[in-house]
């Protein structure tokens, strides 16, 4: 006897572990699309174990080496897919390099969860009130993405399309993401309101910043939890660009959040109030950021 | 310098003490004994298909391809398990005009609630089933859902029982003393409508069980993850026809009851059935999502509550109508209105009024039952009176603590009667709060509020007293006609090493019932308490009793592992004298050693005079016989129920633009009598002060408009975590119960029975100065801001 005939589990599936990327995406080809790639499995899991989806191959990429590992490649840090969460917090290269995503990490989910799950799968599942995949439109990285044709690069601001819904055709992998440099000259600000640490937050935000002294030249700030999918604010940005960071600004940024989203109705949270908490949030982060974050 | 010696110096004194629990080691090593632990050989797996609508007529079901499916032992629809399966019906008869429908394992043909179980499949695995399960096909015709307590009530409104004129279970009123004149003469009248969301137990292990149906022997084993398997073995016997003697109930490790585990669910009495018609073992074990639409929920009220005080702000009356709520049936054996029927009677519990009028409306709808769950009825009752309190106060221009120490029955008047009619034989309200101001430095809390306000940040304080109903006697249910037991039974034996074995009634599970157990024999008999062995949970080893439920095991087992400790040491004692030609009162035990009782002189071990008993009782005088097994039956007599009393008090601040409130400090003054492990009083405590924040903040089953639970998943549905809860802050005032020798009372509910209520308090406190209140539990982020007025 074993654990299958106690716990409550997935309709049956057959299993491949892929050494390559090559290996992984020909297994989906060949599943006829009726297979799901499985790395930290965090969302996956719970997913099958409720059935609600049924796939009829797993095709397991944990032991694609090509996907690991985090290097710069100039001007920018490359980041491997299978990267952990929690790697986002003991690598010295993210802390350098990409320090929006060493902030932001500890609030995604808990430990047990941090352990398992992977950046890329975040990001190709773009759960629109998780952390990571609202910053990378914060941080304009580029996504690489394989599939039957060969490798491509696709910019945030393109890649997250509706709920759920992505630039990722049927059979794509994600293997790498790509962040530009953090620069001298640049801030960054995050934050969060969730009722429990390690929830789903209601509503946050992540900014990245480019000063001169204390104008602000550039900046790009993504919010989560607000819509369909992670969600830049272009005119709460544009108030801000040009200007230094000072009350009468920050609140015309706030201001601007009501052209800038549309939340959807919930059974919790109603819209207004989901737009209020997303401007409240907006002026301590902001705050934050004047005050050098 | 060293402490003055107490009692506690004394060897083998564990009454008192903090010692751990034997269990703790072999639980956090992973070798519990869980029933999803457990496989017997040709056990077969059960799994449930559940209604997708909250009230549907079933029209057909299609079970034929999921027969067909290899590994599939078994199909089972309400027909096929009401042949065997005699129904219940959720009534007692002190609860005069009640009503209920009969209840059967599976709906025969319609539906009353999303989640309900209506075909059994029990397969090789449970994976197996679970495939079934996709291959029935249920045709159901909508029918209208009752769900919210307006609709339930509407005349006119669709009626979920047939035959019923309305949805109405149950009413009670009470009235006493001169209300309408109180409140006609009242100086100042403050009144609110409070509303309590549905919450439900969430317990770390689900419902499980095994039943297992011998047809060789006529007899049936069930391994029962339950509180009370007693009253299951009673019940599995009385409904399936097989005789008690021939029921066996086991509870072994059980993962955090509540009072969840003490109910009969439908999954349960059908998988014994499945059990019968297989003549196999079967195993059904709820997963989580399965718990959240089929344990039982708590709560649910709707309370409208006035006070009547005079100029001085005395409180002259209370005036109170609580709705409730319990979905479609009334749970089985012990109801779904014990809740209400203590909202109504412990409203008031600590104060001096006697003008007291209440009526309660119990209502069903088309949800899970709701029934017994921690602290059942206190936090709503406490909530509200100490809500009323905090307002009056603020009327009259009182602190909360002063009009508190003015309206308290006084410490030194006991006994009282209520006005609602319990019986208090001794409380301590006036020290607790005395305790509480200094425990939590009030007025420097008080001090640094103001200052903080100042510079915008919006601090709370919030106290709230409350009365704790503890060790039941007959008349909460035996009375009402219900077969279960509010007496409890143990068998000691001196084991031929000289060690104690306990056989008791009472239950474990998790909150270290057989520690306490332990220590009161250990201290008793005077043996180190490693030499005490306390087994519980097995109806075929254990006597009969009540096990454990309503802060029961102390106070009631652990009086009767007492009485009973002191009788086998009678004995041991009746030997030692014989053997050591003495009298019997010249002798006493001490550290296992048997010693003269005066100079405490060392005179032989007590397992010399075991040896001696068990193998050569040639050497005793003709015609002793040794006793070293007894046996002991307890049932309360006195007060039939123990009150015990406390107050909590806490600290928090509301982030006034997010609505977020944030627990700072929390604080709780309780008496329980004699407390006899301060360490597993202390967490009990803290536990139930955690579950209680829970409910004031967090947990909440919420509904849609079609009676579909939205939130049935710990992604949603919100349980207290580490990170919110703050620190907890415990005193003790011991007021011993005289009724009887060991003079403990229940500590299980006391910090559930308060924590939602002084948060309550403490949030009002908050946003008072913006002239904001909040009158419904939980207190979301969302409720706080609409008070507010923010968006």
């Amino acid at each position: 006897m074993d654990i299958e005939e106690t716990a409550v589990k997935a309709r049956a599936f057959s299993y491949f572990r892929a050494a390559t990327i090559d290996q992984a995406l020909d297994a989906h080809a060949r599943a006829g699309d009726d297979a799901r790639f499985i790395a930290g499995g965090q969302s996956l899991v719970p997913a099958l174990s409720l059935r609600l989806q049924a796939p009829r191959l797993l095709i397991d990429i944990t032991h694609i080496d090509e996907m690991r590992g985090i290097r710069r490649e100039g001007g920018y840090l490359r980041i491997g897919a299978l990267t952990r969460h929690c790697e986002m917090l003991s690598e010295p290269l993210i802390a350098e390099f990409a320090p929006l995503l060493h902030a932001a990490a500890p609030f995604v989910a808990h430990r047990a969860i941090r352990n398992r799950g992977t950046f890329g799968g975040s990001v190709a599942l773009a759960d629109p009130a998780s952390e990571f995949p609202a910053m990378t439109l914060a941080l304009d990285a580029e996504i690489e993405i394989a599939g039957a044709t060969g490798t491509r690069r696709v910019k945030a601001d393109d890649f997250f399309l509706d709920l759920f819904e992505t630039a990722l055709q049927p059979g794509e992998l994600i293997t790498a993401i790509y962040i530009p440099l953090f620069k001298a000259d640049q801030r960054f600000a995050f934050d969060e309101l969730a009722r429990r640490r390690g929830d789903y937050a209601l509503v946050g935000c992540g900014m990245l910043a480019t000063f001169a002294g204390e104008r602000i030249d550039d900046i790009r700030i993504s919010f989560f939890s607000v819509s369909n999918t992670p969600t830049r604010v272009r005119g709460a940005e544009a108030t801000l660009i040009g200007s230094s960071l000072d009350a009468e600004r920050i609140a015309a940024a706030q201001a601007a959040l009501e052209g800038d989203l549309a939340p959807p109705d919930s059974d919790e949270v109603s819209p207004a109030m989901r737009l209020h908490l997303a401007r409240v949030l907006l002026g301590r982060v902001l705050g934050r950021l004047g005050e050098g974050a | 310098m060293s402490a003055p010696l107490t009692s506690l110096d004394r060897p083998n004194s564990y009454i008192g003490r903090s010692v751990p629990r034997p269990n703790a080691k072999r639980l956090l090593a992973g070798r519990g004994r869980y029933i999803s632990d457990l496989r017997l050989p040709r056990m077969l797996y059960a799994a449930f298909l559940r209604s997708p609508h909250a009230h549907a007529k079933i029209v057909s079901i299609n079970t034929d391809e999921a027969r067909a499916l290899e590994g599939v032992h078994l199909v089972a629809i309400g027909a096929d398990l009401a042949k065997i399966c005699a129904p219940w019906t959720g009534t007692l008869d002190h609860f005069k005009g009640m009503t209920s429908a009969p209840q059967l394992p599976l709906p025969l043909d319609r539906v009353v609630w999303a989640g309900q179980a209506v075909v059994a499949v029990v397969a090789e695995s449970r994976a197996i089933a679970e495939d079934a399960l996709e291959l029935i096909e249920v045709d159901y015709e909508d029918l209208l859902a009752v769900v919210d307590i307006d609709s339930a009530r509407d005349a006119g409104g669709p009626v979920i029982n047939p035959g019923s004129a309305n949805n109405t279970c149950f009413r009670a009123q009470l009235d006493n003393g001169t209300v309408d004149d109180a409140f006609a003469h009242a100086a100042h009248v403050v009144e609110e409508e409070f509303s309590f969301g549905r919450h439900t137990a969430v317990t770390l292990e689900p419902r499980a069980i095994v039943a297992d149906y011998d047809p060789a022997a006529g007899a049936l084993t069930v391994h029962h993850a339950t509180q009370t398997p007693y009253q299951f073995q009673d019940l599995y016997s009385r409904h399936y026809g097989i005789p008690e003697a021939r029921v066996r109930v086991i509870a072994t490790d059980i993962g955090g009851s509540f009072g969840m585990k003490l109910h009969v669910y439908h999954e349960d009495m059908a998988v014994v059935g499945l059990s019968i018609l297989l003549g196999r073992p079967v195993k059904y074990v709820a997963d989580r999502i399965e718990s959240f639409v089929s344990d039982i929920h708590a709560r649910d009220h709707r309370v409208r509550a006035r006070m009547a005080l005079d100029a001085k702000g005395e409180i002259l009356a209370m005036d109170v109508l609580d709705l409730t709520a319990i979905g479609a049936f009334s749970t089985y054996p012990r109801t779904s209105v014990v809740e209400g029927n203590q909202v109504i009677r412990l409203m008031g519990a600590p104060y001096r009024f006697k003008n007291y009028r209440a009526s309660l409306e119990v209502i069903f709808q088309n949800k899970v039952q709701t029934s017994q769950y921690r602290a059942v009825g206190h936090p709503i009752a406490c909530a509200v009176t100490e809500r009323l309190v905090d307002m009056a106060a603020a009327k009259v221009g009182l602190d909360p603590f002063a009009i508190r120490a003015q309206n308290f029955i006084a410490d030194d008047a006991y006994p009282q009667t209520s006005p609602t009619g319990y019986r208090f034989e001794a409380l301590s309200h006036q020290a607790s709060l005395k305790r509480l101001h200094e425990l939590m430095n009030y007025d420097g809390l008080r001090a640094e509020q103001a200052d903080l306000r100042k510079r915008g940040v919006y601090r709370g304080i919030g106290i709230a007293a409350f009365v704790e109903i503890t060790n039941p006697s007959p008349a909460f249910y035996g009375v009402g006609g219900a077969r279960i037991s509010s007496q409890d039974g143990a068998i000691l034996s001196l084991t031929p090493s000289g060690e104690v074995r306990c056989l008791i009634s009472v239950t474990e599970q998790g909150q270290g019932t057989e520690a306490i157990i332990n220590q009161i024999v250990a201290d008793q008999l005077g043996l180190g308490q490693e030499h005490v062995k306390v087994i519980t949970g097995d109806t075929e080893v254990t006597p009969h009793g009540g096990a454990t439920w309503a802060c029961r095991g102390a106070g009631i087992g652990g009086e009767t592992a007492l009485q009973a400790t002191r009788l086998l040491k009678r004995n041991i004692l009746e030997i030692a004298a014989l053997i050591l030609q003495e009298q019997p009162s010249a002798l006493d035990i001490i550290d296992g050693e048997l010693v003269d009782a005066g100079t405490r002189n060392q005179r032989m071990p007590i397992s010399e005079i075991a040896r001696i008993a068990y193998f050569r009782s040639d050497t005793l005088p003709p015609g002793t016989q040794a006793q070293l097994t007894v046996s002991h039956h307890f049932a309360p007599q006195g007060y039939p129920f123990a009150f015990t009393n406390g107050i909590q008090g806490c600290s928090l601040e509301v982030d006034v633009e997010t609505g977020f409130i944030k627990m700072l400090k929390h604080f709780i003054v309780e008496d329980c009598g004699r407390v006899i492990n301060p360490m597993l009083v202390d967490e009990q405590l803290r536990g139930g002060i955690v579950q209680g924040l829970g409910a004031a903040l967090f947990e909440e089953c919420r509904y849609s408009e079609t009676g579909q639970l939205v939130n049935g998943s710990l992604a949603d549905y919100l349980v207290p975590m580490p990170t919110e809860m703050p620190d907890i802050v415990i005193a003790h005032v011991e007021t011993p119960t005289a009724d009887t020798v060991l003079g403990a009372k229940g500590v299980g509910e006391a910090g559930t029975a308060a924590a939602s209520a002084c948060v309550l308090n403490a949030v009002n406190d908050a946003i008072a100065p913006f002239d904001a209140t909040i009158n419904s539990i939980p207190i979301t982020p969302v409720k706080v801001l609409k008070a507010l007025k923010r968006f």
